[in-house]
């Protein structure tokens, strides 16, 4: 089969976790590693892998005779946004893992097939990889008037982009909670807790569904959705089952906000590629960005 | 140094914001109006209205508040002849968008709280109070669970953020005596005259009268209470013991501890669903270090499930869940019905 080359930009500990997920890729083969310190252990790793690397940026790169299929940026949205034109003019394929957010928003197991030609896509946010799913799969059989997330991540693998912006991450996921989940309103909660040992990452996903919705419906759909993403990432699972309003005790009252509403609780185990298991937030990233880039690669070969 | 001329400390009155938790988030403007003007004719100097998770916590997870918090903090302004109106907010739950909201609402006061290891997330809501005038205050949630110097670093970060008083926020209730000073003056040496130091204590243990004189002791400035206990868990330090405790030692508040006592019986109280009590869930809390505000969804959950609350308690204490994390009862609470 011939796969499409790749080129993995920023060196650090996304672009190296992702680097190992790309080597099995049967649709990719990741051929350069760029990055802008010389003595950058993601560097390191990747020559000993056999990939060509570079610290002197993405200009080197697209100097070179040959240039990648695809581009997977692993850096930060200000570069990002510098970067994202050159890739445009060239007709290389990117895929954005910073929050920058210019091309379609993407969730792998939602609506990848709608922007497989699209010049550059957008990840979002760790807590909207792993939360978008479920609102999609409930708003897709009822009604969902209002979705709220919340996100609870590991303090160690919560790095200072993330720290510096966290507004950033509720109003984007908040967003794509909208936009691609299907709820008529989004809202999104991150909490970081330093817990040691690091606890995995965990997302709850509360859907206002109406009180009389077919729950059968509801909670299969969930089901189906959640092992089409467990497909990609390996990790990811339900904690128990859907949790309905119980009209008795919860829901919906005033401080339900008059709403019926299902309750989704999910974790997130990385698979060890590079990073530790119990950053599934950074996991969840890489996995996707590689479901994508092959969705890209198979377009390209097809 | 005292806080001012007339005041050896300042008070912040928390009814509006941590007793919106005991209130599970159904204050009306009414409930504001009353509160405020009877707190503001005793001469309370602050006081704070918002959802009991700070600004943007109406929500699922935190349950909806009765009427937009804005709507309410508007209304305390509005009813405010001389105290301060405050806003607390959560960096992760609301938003910079919020903070402008309540500063166009006639709010003077940011109070913006994290996990007492995460203060780096608020820089950029610090920065942002500061440039629109606001005065800022911090807190750092669950201070029990951190030794004094780890709070310290943390204040710092607040402190440089643009942060002009440094709260150690006893959320659990679980802080003891010597371990509230500790604390304290941790702080207060670490920030010298850069930031002033707060304390807000919590009833878990039946010690918010006796930490905050001790906090007030180690350097402390601002204090926080609730009158009548109106707050999360066994409630806060009651304001008006506080008050009148502060009388006997010669703490000048400003307060006036007659009226306190009058406004605590006749405006408060019968505002609240019931007394906030030491009992088997509150102490539970206070002697596993759960965050306060858990009670009423802990409560929520045990009657839903048909399991102990104070085993939902002590497992979010195994856990190590922090503020914020209140869907995690639920899981808690579904697990244990399975295991049964």
């Amino acid at each position: 089969m011939t796969r499409a080359t790749a080129a993995i930009v920023g060196s650090g500990n996304i672009g190296t976790d992702l680097m190992y997920k790309l080597l099995r890729s049967e649709h990719i083969e990741p051929r350069w590693m760029i990055g802008v310190d010389p003595d950058s252990s993601g560097l390191k790793r990747a020559a000993d892998r056999g990939l060509i690397t570079s610290a002197e940026g993405v200009d080197w790169l697209l100097a070179q005779d040959e240039r990648p299929d695809i581009v997977f940026e692993a850096t930060s949205a200000y570069v990002h946004r510098e970067n994202a034109p050159k890739y445009r003019e060239l007709g290389i394929q990117a895929v954005d893992l910073t929050p920058a957010a210019l091309g379609p928003a993407v969730v792998p197991a939602v609506n990848l097939g709608a922007h497989l030609d699209a010049p550059n896509v957008s990840l979002i946010t760790c807590g909207g990889q792993a939360t978008i799913p479920i609102v999609h799969a409930v708003s897709r059989v009822t009604e969902v008037a209002y979705a709220e997330i919340v996100a609870s991540v590991a303090s160690p693998s919560a790095g200072p982009g993330t720290r510096a912006n966290i507004d950033e991450f509720t109003k984007t996921t908040a967003r794509g909670i909208e936009t691609i989940g299907g709820a008529a309103k989004g809202k999104a909660i991150i909490i970081l807790n330093p817990a040691e040992p690091p606890m995995l990452m965990q997302d709850t996903i509360f859907c206002s569904i109406p009180v009389d919705a077919d729950r059968d419906a509801v909670a299969a759909s969930i089901k189906q959705v959640a092992a089409e993403v467990a497909s990609y990432v390996p990790g990811y699972r339900l904690r128990t089952e859907p949790q309905f309003h119980e009209p008795q005790f919860d829901d919906p009252t005033a401080v339900s906000g008059g709403l019926a509403r299902v309750a989704v609780f999910v974790e997130v185990e990385g698979a060890g590629d590079f990073l530790p298991p119990y950053s599934g937030n950074l996991d969840i990233m890489t996995a996707a960005a590689t479901k994508v880039g092959e969705g890209f690669a198979q377009r390209i070969h097809a | 140094m005292p806080y001012s001329a007339d005041l050896d400390i300042r008070v912040t009155d928390s009814c509006l914001r941590d007793g919106s938790h005991a209130k599970q988030h159904q204050f009306t403007v009414e409930h504001v109006r009353s509160i405020v003007a009877a707190l503001d004719d005793a001469g309370v100097p602050v006081i704070e209205v918002t959802h009991g998770d700070g600004l943007g916590g109406s929500s699922f997870n935190y349950g909806f508040s009765h009427t937009p918090e804005q709507e309410l903090i508007k209304a305390a302004v509005a009813t405010a002849k001389r105290a301060k109106i405050a806003f607390l907010m959560l960096p992760g739950v609301g938003v910079k968008d919020d903070i402008r909201e309540a500063a166009d609402n006639g709010a003077s006061i940011c109070r913006i709280a994290t996990h007492c290891t995460e203060a780096d997330v608020s820089i950029q809501h610090f920065g942002l109070a500061r440039e629109l005038g606001l005065e800022t205050v911090g807190f750092l949630m669950m201070s029990h669970s951190r030794p004094p110097e780890v709070l310290a670093e943390q204040a710092r970060i607040m402190a440089d953020a643009g942060c002009q008083c440094v709260y150690v926020v006893d959320s659990a209730g679980a802080l003891i005596m010597e371990q509230t000073s500790d604390r304290i003056a941790a702080l207060v040496a670490e920030l010298g005259d850069d930031a002033q130091v707060g304390f807000h204590g919590h009833e878990n243990l039946g010690l918010g009268v006796a930490n905050s004189i001790l906090a007030v002791r180690a350097g402390a400035k601002q204090i926080d209470g609730s009158v009548r206990r109106f707050g999360a868990g066994a409630g806060n330090t009651p304001l008006e013991a506080f008050a009148a405790v502060s009388d006997k030692l010669g703490i000048r508040t400003g307060i006036d501890t007659l009226k306190i006592i009058d406004a605590a019986e006749d405006v408060v109280r019968p505002i609240m669903d019931g007394e906030c009590l030491l009992d088997r869930l509150t102490l539970t809390m206070g002697y596993a270090g759960v965050y306060s505000s858990f009670l009423k969804h802990a409560d929520r959950q045990a009657r839903k499930y048909g399991v102990s609350g104070a085993e939902i308690l002590m497992e979010a204490g195994r856990r190590k869940l922090i503020g914020g994390q209140e869907d995690q009862l639920i899981e808690i609470a579904v697990a244990l019905a399975a295991k049964k």
